[in-house]
């Protein structure tokens, strides 16, 4: 089977022999000029009543995870969470838009995302509590470790859906990035990459409008970050990141026109992250509460009830169901992370390698006896 | 290659190192369909020295897959794939080039085992060619395995014979592990007669290339045929030398260097990288701790010197050669 693209395109009239000529039309990669809407808009009479509600369910969850993880940082029971409240519409229709065959790349920030692919809540926050790197199997998830150097994780995503499409399996890899992860080299040979082996990848960029402190204007003078797409011959998408419905629209063709062998895709999502950076974060010295107020307004699981309600679609059911679901989560994390676990010290030495190493058995060795001499002192 | 009439049963042929790294991926491609060979110029062109010459045309542009010219972007892209089940072999253009893959190197590729609890192991080989002594201008010399080699989670092999250049690729290619394959490109042309059906090896075993009792010359792959020239040139001073070649920086084979340093009890530990922070202060800083008591003198490096690589026409005065390995021989404090 022959899958890479060899397209050669026809002479353009006007241009010499030999010439560059544009060797695709840009006109139908330039992202909208507004950001796609679905919520409040008629496009949401037209959605999946049921989508809509899960959607809902999983905006209200999300939230209440979020704001959890973030006690929990305050109790030092997790290490740090860079949390992801008021971006969970991105969160949970980037995992809601992928199939069990598909594959999600996240980045620090994308935890719920993680848990919203079905990854268990506590099994998703071991890099954040900091017990283990990844907690999860990645291969039975079909979920990448949590990446924290910005963008790296991208080629990743185009490799793998490469091999998938090689292999003819309709696999998709959807990877989740920053406003400040754009500005990285890897993002844009990852956007290059997917665009000339046409491997079926999607990436979110979840534009929240700050790379820790540093505002968008300084981060990039593209007319939008969507419209870098054009410039490696794939579409870009803009859509608002608060809309869940909205993202889960856009990702959802992105995903199957992916699947379908249209190639890759890059989606803008305009957000805004309400909490800092991180626990360890201070928001207030670089930017203004109006601004977050403001934002507040367009918070996600509002616009999600405000539209559900005027659908006639929130009942009490869904939303006491919801609540209940979110603290039962809650519950379970505070109990869960109420203890340290129970770490093996010898476990630092397993995986380095397939076999260790001569070097390493003798490290071992040398960290087995100093356990066993703190022992002997602490008896 | 041509193929020389069997020598005492085997089928042994006369080729160039380039000619064998060729032969070892074309059969592991042959052997293991999930090997795929990527990089710059790989297709079409072969690789600029010609390595990947041929693969292109038997297995198809996907099996071996000309690249855009990005070596973060073809690491990366070959992380995702190797994740997929696929076992790439990339090429890294010139031993400068590879650094802007470092990144993924370091943090995904070095690391993916380990930070997934051995669910993720990544099957990569990235293939460098590596160091000086052609002639070649500003950024493409570098004697760059220190890097590698303190990187945990890697494994860094440097073959310096034809048959080793053949065995060690197709073990690196079938280890499980990631592994920096460091090609000493000065030896790329070089012919030998050699048994391309011999057993491979596993990679980590050294292997005593000359005999001898003064002293050990302990080196790995571009500097193995200066220590064997150096060891013959010996022999006018009355020394008897032993070369010990390493063949992996990583794993290191402590068995074997810590046997024969004990039994001779003098080494020189010879690259042609810098000496600062080199990986002949590794291994000299080993021996020590290890068979101080064997030693009658300590053990001594010679290397490079510690600079940028020199422009090609002044390359000659940095890179280590007969003299100064047998100056360094000369110290070893033969009056006790």
């Amino acid at each position: 089977m022959t899958v890479l693209d060899h397209r050669h395109t026809a002479a353009v009239p006007g241009w010499l022999p030999g010439a560059t000529a544009p060797r695709t039309d840009p006109a139908p990669l330039l992202p909208d000029t507004a950001p796609v809407r679905v919520l409040g808009t008629p496009a949401a009479e037209k959605a999946d009543p049921a989508l809509l509600r899960e959607l809902y369910r999983r905006l209200v969850v999300g939230r209440r995870y979020n704001q959890q993880a973030t006690t929990l940082t305050k109790q030092g029971r997790l290490a740090v969470y860079p949390a992801s409240t008021g971006q969970e519409a991105c969160q949970v229709a980037a995992a809601l838009a992928l199939g069990d065959q598909d594959w999600l790349f996240p980045s620090y920030r994308d935890t719920l995302a993680v848990v919203s692919r079905g990854v268990d809540p506590l099994e998703a926050l071991t890099l954040l509590r900091g017990n283990a790197h990844t907690g999860y199997d990645p291969r039975a998830s079909r979920t990448a470790p949590l990446s924290t150097p910005l963008a790296t994780q991208a080629p990743h995503a185009v490799g793998l859906a490469h091999a998938a499409r090689l292999a003819g399996d309709p696999v998709v890899a959807l990877t989740m990035l920053g406003d400040g992860g754009t500005s990285e080299g890897d993002f844009h040979e990852a956007l290059n990459f997917a665009a000339v082996l046409h491997a079926p990848v999607v990436f979110l960029v979840q534009n929240n409008g700050y790379a820790i402190s540093v505002p968008l204007t300084q981060q990039s003078a593209a007319p939008t970050l969507a419209h870098k797409a054009v410039g490696y011959g794939m579409p870009g998408r803009l859509v608002d990141g608060n809309d869940a419905a909205a993202v889960h629209a856009v990702l959802g063709e992105a995903v199957e026109r992916a699947r379908q062998g249209g190639g890759p895709t890059l989606v803008e999502a305009l957000t805004y992250r309400v909490e800092a950076h991180t626990n360890a974060d201070d928001a207030t010295r670089y930017r203004q509460d109006e601004e977050v107020a403001a934002w507040r307004e367009h918070d996600p699981i509002l616009l999600m009830e405000r539209a559900l309600r005027e659908l006639g679609l929130l009942d009490e059911q869904l939303v006491q169901d919801a609540a209940d679901e979110a603290e039962a989560l809650a519950a379970r994390m505070r109990a869960e992370f109420h203890a340290d676990p129970e770490l093996d010290p010898m476990s630092l030495f397993a995986h380095v390698y397939a076999e260790p190493t001569q070097q390493l058995r003798e490290q071992a060795a040398q960290l087995a006896a100093e356990l066993a001499a703190e022992a002997e002192v602490h008896h | 290659m041509t193929t020389a009439p069997a020598l005492n049963g085997t089928a042994t042929r006369t080729s160039t190192m380039a000619q064998a790294l060729n032969g070892a991926l074309r059969d592991a491609m042959r052997a293991d369909p999930t090997v795929h060979v990527m990089g710059e110029d790989v297709g079409t062109l072969g690789g600029v020295f010609r390595i990947t010459d041929g693969l292109t045309a038997e297995f198809g542009p996907e099996r071996c897959l000309d690249t855009p010219l990005a070596e973060a972007g073809i690491l990366g892209t070959a992380v995702g794939m190797a994740m997929y089940g696929l076992r790439p072999v990339v090429e890294m253009q010139f031993d400068a080039f590879a650094y802007p893959a470092l990144e993924q190197l370091f943090s995904h590729v070095a690391k993916m085992r380990n930070r997934t609890g051995g669910k993720l192991p990544l099957p990569i080989t990235v293939r460098v060619p590596y160091g000086g002594g052609i002639g070649g201008v500003e950024h493409h010399s570098d004697a760059s395995e220190a890097y590698y080699a303190h990187t945990p989670g890697l494994h860094v092999v440097t073959p310096a014979t034809v048959a080793d250049a053949y065995g060690l690729l197709r073990a690196s290619i079938a280890s499980d592990d990631p592994v920096v394959f460091l090609e000493p490109k000065r030896l790329y042309w070089g012919k030998t007669e050699w048994d391309p059906t011999a057993p491979v090896e596993p990679i980590g075993k050294a292997v005593l290339r000359r005999t001898g009792h003064s002293a050990v010359l302990i080196t790995y792959g571009p500097s193995l045929p200066v220590c064997l020239e150096a060891a013959e040139a010996a022999r006018a001073e009355g020394w008897d030398l032993a070369v010990l070649d390493l063949r992996s920086l990583v794993p290191f084979d402590e068995a074997t260097a810590c046997e024969v340093v004990r039994s001779i009890g003098r080494a020189v530990v010879v690259h042609e990288a810098s000496g600062f922070g080199g990986a002949g202060a590794e291994i000299a800083a080993r021996l020590t701790e290890k068979c101080f008591h064997h030693l009658s003198a300590p053990v001594l490096r010679v290397t490079g010197f510690d600079i940028p690589y020199p422009p090609p026409m002044l390359e000659h005065h940095h890179l280590p050669g007969v003299d100064r390995i047998l100056d360094a021989v000369a110290r070893l404090q033969w009056e006790d």
